[in-house]
């Protein structure tokens, strides 16, 4: 793999990765979400391989290997069957901010972002380091999202986002987590989706519907 | 400024005359794709020149109470529509006008014509004028700044913010029209060019439905030859962003800043294909949408004004010095 084809796979891939969440910001189907949440796991996942690929890393394309299989495959496939199936189910209630402001807030942290991560750039240039920003971004639009949406799907997918965004600083700062730090993050993830998908079950069992604010006025 | 040759004055004349003749055809070609698609006859591509003929041989008629404003405003879109077909590089790359007018230049012409507009429809002190400008200008709030993020944007490999040269260093290396940035600044580009031509899903160019039309509504008290000004105009504006697309996103073809004779005319019919396919494409995709309601389309010029901003950040912070 040639410097420039590694240049432009990991640009393209961070690229795609911030717009899938900029992307899950603007959509209000829980399931388009669950889609775009996959879409970015595959985003993801590039990173690692590119690296493993153009420095000749064995470890590194397992554990590229491992993020696909995990962040694009499974934890989508399990949130998907977490989706409920009545129609007020399948869309997200009006967010706490309507969509127009939450988009002017998600490019303000796009640019906070950049802002706060140019000494980390400055410290390794590098075309990995460049994309870091792209990633800084995704952690910010993450707690953004958990915070702003009502279901607990969504709040969930926040939560993977944030993950991903987590993911994807470390591949590109250090070039490669070992495989059994890896290991560990991804299946601590796993069980959290494991555990959400069973609370939401249980929830919409006992209350019919899984709108987190409505069930904090059934509690009080 | 040196010395513009011969040929690219005849290069932009001919871009200004294959504006005015061209931009109606372009319309009624979209109309009769959308006709056909939708399983009707349609008009023939020639029926908006036959409409703008019959409009024009009209009797002038100014409303009750209007100002020079009103009488004034047709003129004033049609000629800032025309001076942009001057400046933007279609057929050539050497526009006299080039290096007086860059980008922002475009954007304010474009901004003026719309302003021009939206007073005339005040003007009128109608119920649907207002309301219609009203619309108009929350579009155009938004659609103004997305343009000019879109654009420089693709401006940060050429260095510049004159369009020119955008466009050739677009065209010599070509590499860079498939990076992240140029992407979503395309997206992002054809949304608000949908926007601030009033296609769907933003306006309906072909409802005269008082509670859902925005740019028909201002122009609601326009007949006979300012009508045909108008109509003229917005088909002009539609071809001239089509036209600046296609050039911003796929340089090939068009003649350099000296063009020899065969170069015009390759320029001219390689621009004339861009824009037909484009528009062909357009009137397609429209066959299969419907209008979005009024309160969310700031939700989508929003969306695409981050898809710009992102776009500028890509290819300003992406942008590796090894390539």
């Amino acid at each position: 793999m040639t410097q420039a084809i590694y240049n432009g796979v990991l640009n393209l891939a961070a690229g795609a990765f911030l717009l899938a969440a900029v992307l899950v910001v603007w959509r209000r189907e829980v399931r388009a979400i669950v889609r775009l949440l996959a879409w970015q796991g595959l985003a993801l996942a590039a990173i690692p391989l590119a690296e493993g690929i153009y420095q000749d890393d064995a470890a590194l394309i397992a554990v590229g290997v491992v993020v696909l299989l995990l962040r694009a495959v499974a934890l989508p496939l399990l949130l998907a069957r977490a989706v409920g199936t009545e129609a007020h189910e399948r869309r997200e209630s009006t967010p706490l901010v309507n969509t127009t402001t939450s988009l002017l807030i998600t490019a303000a942290l796009t640019v906070l972002a950049y802002a706060v991560t140019r000494p980390v750039i400055a410290l390794d240039p590098s075309p990995a380091t460049r994309a870091v920003p792209a990633a800084f971004a995704v952690i910010l639009i993450a707690v953004f999202v958990m915070v702003s949406r009502r279901q607990a799907v969504s709040q969930a997918v926040g939560f993977m986002m944030l993950d991903n965004g987590i993911a994807a600083t470390a591949f590109l700062i250090t070039s490669g987590v070992p495989l059994i730090v890896e290991l560990g993050a991804s299946l601590d993830v796993l069980f959290a989706v494991l555990v959400l998908g069973l609370l939401t079950g249980h929830m919409r069992a006992t209350f019919g519907g899984t709108d987190l604010d409505q069930l904090r006025e059934l509690r009080g | 400024m040196s010395a513009m040759s011969v040929m690219s004055v005849v290069a932009t004349l001919l871009q200004v005359v294959a504006v005015l003749v061209g931009a109606p055809l372009v319309v009624g070609g979209m109309r009769q794709v959308r006709a056909r698609l939708e399983g009707r006859a349609g008009g023939g591509v020639g029926q908006p020149w036959r409409d703008l003929r019959k409009q024009l041989r009209k009797q002038q008629i100014t409303p009750l109470g209007t100002t020079v404003v009103f009488a004034l405003a047709p003129a004033v879109v049609a000629g800032t529509t025309l001076l942009i077909a001057a400046i933007l590089p279609l057929i050539s790359l050497g526009s006299p006008l080039d290096p007086a007018a860059d980008l922002f230049g475009v954007v304010g012409l474009l901004f003026l014509g719309t302003v021009a507009l939206t007073l005339a429809g005040l003007d009128t002190g109608t119920a649907f004028g207002g309301m219609g400008s009203s619309r108009e200008i929350t579009i155009a709030a938004l659609v103004e700044p997305t343009i000019l993020l879109a654009v420089f944007a693709l401006s940060v490999p050429g260095q510049s913010a004159n369009l020119a040269a955008i466009v050739a260093a677009a065209a010599d290396n070509p590499g860079q029209l498939v990076s992240p940035g140029s992407l979503l600044a395309f997206v992002a580009l054809a949304i608000v060019i949908i926007a601030e031509t009033g296609r769907l899903p933003v306006d309906n160019p072909s409802t005269h439905l008082e509670l859902t039309m925005i740019h028909e509504a201002m122009v609601l008290e326009y007949a006979g030859p300012r009508l045909a000004l108008v109509e003229w105009a917005s088909a002009m504006r539609l071809t001239v962003l089509l036209g600046l697309m296609a050039n911003l996103f796929l340089p090939w073809g068009i003649a350099g800043a000296d063009p020899s004779p065969l170069g015009i005319l390759i320029g001219f019919v390689v621009i004339s294909l861009k824009i037909l396919v484009l528009a062909g494409a357009l009137a397609a995709g429209e066959v299969f949408i419907a209008k979005l309601r009024y309160f969310r389309v700031p939700e989508l010029l929003a969306g695409s004004f981050l898809l710009a901003l992102l776009a500028v950040t890509a290819s300003y912070f992406f942008a590796t010095p090894t390539n």
